[in-house]
């Protein structure tokens, strides 16, 4: 699923279902390898300013079905892999099965949530693994090896957070994702993919360079989404097509 | 870990490591006899325990029962929370963190924390929702005079849970040199339990104290609930005792209008702040806002043990609305010459109603858990003064 590749990350019905299909479709059409798709949440604690906003913006006129729309309307255009990132309030209120359902329909590829470590996640884990939806989870510089270990088996790939601290642009990568993903590559067996704080094309030139199987791109298209609504399209498009190059 | 499916660790994998490291060092120092002695020492001296078990003669008379107020509105700080900051600022100490970081309501437990951080030399920062903040001038005012800094903080509804959620991202980039000093028996495992513990001397000594007295224990105790720690305080010496135990959540406006705090009697199980328990929320499973009348009430969930005790029927919840509470306020003020905050007002309004039941030769025990005096405006208010 992963392999040198471009993660391009969007909140759900940001500004409109509508428009976040068409934003995804933009994406994967420019280069980007995998969307993962954001479900907007009134209170989420590992995220940063940017990604904050575009919850605040998309959750006034919600619904948690409109998730599956989206990816239902995607999914007649285009079979880039899909990851859904939540937090697990929202699906714990849903139903774990019933949206593990909804994930399988609609043609999702694989779940992450955030604030379920896989010590909480055993029922969650076996549902999706019925359902032949793959699951990813959160590594972090500080994850010891025994956890690593556990999270390298679940995983489809692993999600390697470059520092500590929410997602949100930065200048620079932290020193530490470069420890990490080196020390992370050398006990998993699975692709690495690093997020959180990868903003810039050198970031994702240097993170490649490092070894890393893949990079997550989210507050600096969701910034665009932020600033430009509905008329984010073409710059979406120039982004990713940025980043995507210094892959290749 | 667990109480029953309620509790856990419900958090980003980099806040795993942490959590680890304060359970291990709880579970190091809280017999630990170098700990226990100047954590006894401190809420002797500094914060003012034991604190009384006052029979309050006058209410008694007039609502025909024993009525027995557990005083923590005596306590350094005018509430219980110094209990729980003392203790957690002392466990920060001994595991070599030099900062403490907290979330506040009202301000009742950020002045907590900076006062016990005063105490011990550690710098504090507090997370106030910036809505808080511009309505507790005065409290944000005596945290910077103790010596902490309060951030306002803008996201999301602008409130106590905001804070909190602020607080864990300050977290996340800080756990190396900083302990979060959550402030009631919430959050991730294993914060409700050492919450709970720190607030468990309120529960001890009041069972000492009634069976000095009495000779007997009562036939209930009556505790607020918006977090729970008050509540989990004085029930928990007693869980395994006949003794109801009855805890009041915030009714605010009415359950029906919406406008409440009553997560245990409105809510459903969810899962937020780390921990799977009951929680106000929508069809969608983003949580709402909360009213009550008294701020430190005003949050949209409640502590995984009383999720707990609810589900196995140990404790009973129920609600009380602003404006008993506010009667309760006015009555204890006149017939006992006591200013209750406006939280423990909720748990004194349900006694008043319990009297009936027990009769005149019923003992009940309230944990009064803090004072009044910030509340004072608001009741002016609430009473047609502008």
């Amino acid at each position: 699923m992963i392999d040198r590749s471009l993660i391009v990350f969007f909140t759900a019905s940001h500004p409109t279902p509508e428009k976040t299909v068409e934003f995804m479709l933009t994406s994967a059409n420019a280069g980007a390898d995998v969307i993962e798709l954001g479900i907007p949440f009134s209170d989420p604690v590992a995220d940063g300013k940017t990604i904050q906003e575009s919850y605040v913006r998309a959750l006034r006129n919600f619904r948690l079905n409109q998730v599956f729309d989206i990816v239902r309307a995607f999914r007649k255009e285009s079979e880039t892999p899909l990851v859904l990132m939540s937090y697990y309030n929202p699906i714990f209120r849903y139903g774990e099965r019933k949206f593990v359902e909804e994930m399988q329909s609609s043609g999702i590829d694989a779940v992450l949530v955030v604030d379920l470590p896989y010590d909480e996640a055993g029922d969650f884990v076996e549902i999706c693994s019925t359902a032949g939806i793959k699951n990813v989870f959160l590594a972090a510089p500080n994850t010891p090896e025994n956890r690593l270990r556990a999270i390298d088996e679940l995983s489809a790939f692993i999600y390697l957070v470059s520092t500590y601290g929410t997602t949100g642009e930065r200048d620079r990568i932290s020193p530490l994702a470069f420890d990490a993903l080196k020390r992370v590559k050398g006990i998993c067996r699975k692709p690495v993919a690093v997020g959180f704080g990868i903003s810039k094309a050198e970031h994702v030139r240097e993170l490649i360079k490092a070894g890393a199987d893949g990079v997550v791109v989210g507050s600096a298209f969701v910034r665009l989404i932020n600033e430009r609504g509905e008329g984010a399209k073409e710059e979406i498009r120039t982004l990713t097509e940025r980043f995507k190059s210094c892959i290749i | 870990m667990k109480f029953g499916e309620f509790g856990g660790r419900y958090v980003p994998e980099v806040l795993i490591p942490p959590l680890e490291e304060l359970e291990e060092a709880y579970s190091r120092f809280k017999d630990d006899e170098e700990f226990r002695k100047k954590l006894d020492y401190y809420l002797r001296n500094y914060a003012g325990r034991p604190t009384p078990l006052y029979f309050a003669e006058n209410l008694s008379k007039e609502v025909g029962a024993k009525i027995y107020l557990k005083r923590e509105d005596l306590l350094h700080g005018g509430a219980h929370k110094i209990n729980n900051t003392v203790g957690q600022a002392l466990l920060a100490k001994f595991m070599g963190k030099r900062r403490i970081i907290a979330e506040t309501g009202a301000g009742q437990h950020g002045v907590a924390t900076a006062m016990a951080a005063a105490l011990l030399g550690l710098k504090a920062e507090i997370y106030m929702g910036a809505e808080d903040y511009e309505r507790q001038k005065m409290n944000v005012f005596r945290m910077e005079l103790l010596g902490a800094k309060v951030k306002a903080v803008e996201s999301g509804s602008r409130t106590l849970k905001d804070a909190i959620n602020e607080a864990l991202r300050d977290w996340v980039e800080s756990f190396e040199y900083t302990h979060y000093l959550i402030g009631s028996a919430v959050g991730p495992h294993p914060f409700p339990t050492i919450v709970r513990d720190f607030q468990s001397v309120i529960g001890h000594e009041t069972k000492r104290q009634i069976i000095e007295i009495e000779g007997r224990l009562p036939d209930a105790i009556v505790a607020c609930v918006g977090g729970g720690s008050n509540a989990i305080g004085i029930f928990h010496p007693f869980l395994k005792d006949h003794v109801k135990l009855v805890g009041v959540e915030a009714g605010g406006k009415g359950i029906d209008t919406g406008k409440h705090a009553a997560s245990l009697n409105a809510g459903s199980k969810g899962v937020l702040h780390g921990m799977l328990s009951y929680f106000l929320q929508d069809e969608n499973g983003m949580i709402l806002d909360t009213h009550s009348i008294s701020a430190g009430l005003d949050y949209p969930g409640v502590g995984p043990e009383h999720a707990y005790l609810k589900e196995i029927g140990r404790c009973e919840y129920v609600t009380v609305n602003d404006d008993e509470a506010l009667e309760a306020f006015k009555i204890l003020c006149r017939l006992e010459g006591i200013i209750p905050a406006l939280e423990s007002a909720h748990a004194v309004a349900y006694a008043i109603k319990m009297a009936e039941d027990v009769g005149k030769d019923g003992i009940l025990v309230v944990n009064l858990s803090g004072r009044g005096d910030k509340d004072i405006d608001i009741v002016r208010r609430a009473s047609g003064y502008d």
